[in-house]
């Protein structure tokens, strides 16, 4: 790892003033991601701004119709939080599937989100539950927070500092793990919300996670797993990689779709 | 450079170190505590878990200044005095081990796997056990002995809970 220097931010306009002044400043919090990123100079920030004790980013809470997530939490808490498991289940299960246990005991939300990885699960889950992403100086609806592989719609210096999920009628997560990595090969995320359904994909996208619309409509008419069936997943912009072809991940995308409606009930 | 104090193994310590070092190589070459293996510094094979506030974490995944007033175990920690620790002697008696280069890593997993199940109340069954072990790779065993030595140690961790009570 590159030199570095290490600040343990006291408040989120200090972490925002400290970035503002650094020659190359980069937020950590779990670390799960970035500092491994690090060891492999892939990445070579020349400050680090902890983020991860800061009081303004913990919690999990019901407001409303909404359950609302710190970015800080770790994926380990999310996944054993009453909260959580009561009134989106399949949020506590996603993020129990993170990773191992080791990363789970670090990883957050927010760093998930922040991060989007292509292959990464809070993704499919932000963007199928249609969650706003709440930052340090606004609001961001997750249809437009995603802006393809590794990018997001946040300012270089703009912190996460929470995620809302409305509450669906019903949700499930699918996901066919790398068996080496354990992230998504492909895992797809369907909710129904309000009547609407949402079917989010990760693992499969060229441009990271996006919503399937011949699925969300053929769920809309008839919520079975048979109706996945009759739709046509195209290969187009789908990922070829050592892991599995673009038609592979088709394949895969119909499959966990299928798994995911059942678990929905 | 910062300087950083912590607990390690119920000691307090208290090093300056270059804001780039890991917990891993802290532990190791600061503290010359080097039962915590690196093993694959990828973040994969587990071979590096230490017990910080209660909780495994990778060491290899950590920048030790960031734990600052933390509290941390490592396997060198985990024996009271000359006794071993129960799930050790289940690594023992079930042969859990050869090289024992994962070992460290599979002890200090074992006592986080059977902590967090005996506080959430729910039975440690063998799928468990695989299942919470994804995170540490071992090259010798095929994993078996390993899950034998761990589910043994559930017996007899929680026994000695409940007589404590």
């Amino acid at each position: 790892m590159y030199v570095l220097k290490y600040h343990k931010a006291t408040s989120i306009a200090d972490a925002v003033a400290v970035l503002g002044d650094a020659e190359d400043g980069k937020v950590i919090a779990g670390g799960q991601t970035l500092v491994p990123t690090m060891k492999q100079h892939l990445a070579a920030p020349s400050d680090l701004i902890d983020i991860r004790a800061l009081a303004e980013l913990q919690g999990v809470c019901i407001k409303g119709d909404a359950l609302v997530v710190g970015a800080a939490t770790r994926h380990a808490d999310v996944a054993l939080h009453t909260d959580v498991q009561t009134h989106i289940p399949a949020l506590a299960r996603l993020a129990g599937g993170i990773g191992d246990p080791a990363v789970r005991a670090m990883g957050t939300i927010g760093g998930s989100l922040a991060n989007n990885d292509p292959s990464a699960c809070y993704p499919a889950a932000a963007l199928a539950l249609n969650a706003t992403i709440i930052t340090d100086r606004r609001e961001v609806d997750a249809d437009a927070f995603f802006a393809g592989m590794f990018a997001t719609d946040l300012d270089e210096d703009e912190i996460i500092t929470s995620v809302r999920f409305p509450i669906p009628e019903k949700a499930a997560y699918a996901k066919f793990p790398n068996p080496a990595s354990r992230y998504a090969m492909v895992g797809v995320f369907v909710a129904v919300l309000d009547g609407d359904v949402r079917v989010a994909v990760t693992g499969a996208g060229e441009d990271g996670v996006f919503r399937h619309k011949g699925l969300e409509a053929a769920l809309a008419a008839r919520f079975t797993s048979d109706a996945v069936d009759g739709v046509d997943v195209s290969e187009e912009e789908l990922m070829s990689d050592l892991h599995g072809s673009a038609a592979y991940r088709a394949q895969l995308i119909k499959v966990m779709a299928k798994r995911a409606v059942i678990a929905a009930g | 450079m910062s300087r950083v104090k912590l607990t390690v193994n119920g000691q307090t310590v208290s090093r300056e170190v270059p804001d780039n070092t890991l917990l891993s190589q802290f532990l190791r070459e600061d503290l010359r505590l080097t039962g915590t293996h690196v093993g694959c510094d990828t973040s994969q094979c587990g071979a590096c878990l230490v017990h910080v506030d209660g909780r495994a974490i990778k060491a290899c995944t950590t920048l030790a200044v960031s734990l600052d007033g933390a509290d941390v175990t490592t396997i060198e920690g985990v024996a009271n005095g000359d006794d071993l620790h129960p799930m050790q002697t289940a690594f023992n008696t079930y042969h859990g081990l050869q090289c024992g280069f994962c070992t460290p890593g599979m002890v200090m997993a074992g006592i986080d796997i059977v902590t967090r199940y005996q506080a959430m109340g729910q039975p440690l069954t063998e799928a468990a056990i695989r299942e919470e072990l994804e995170g540490n790779l071992c090259r010798c065993t095929g994993y078996h002995n390993i899950v034998k030595a761990i589910a043994d140690a559930a017996q007899t961790m929680s026994g000695a809970a409940k007589a404590a009570q």
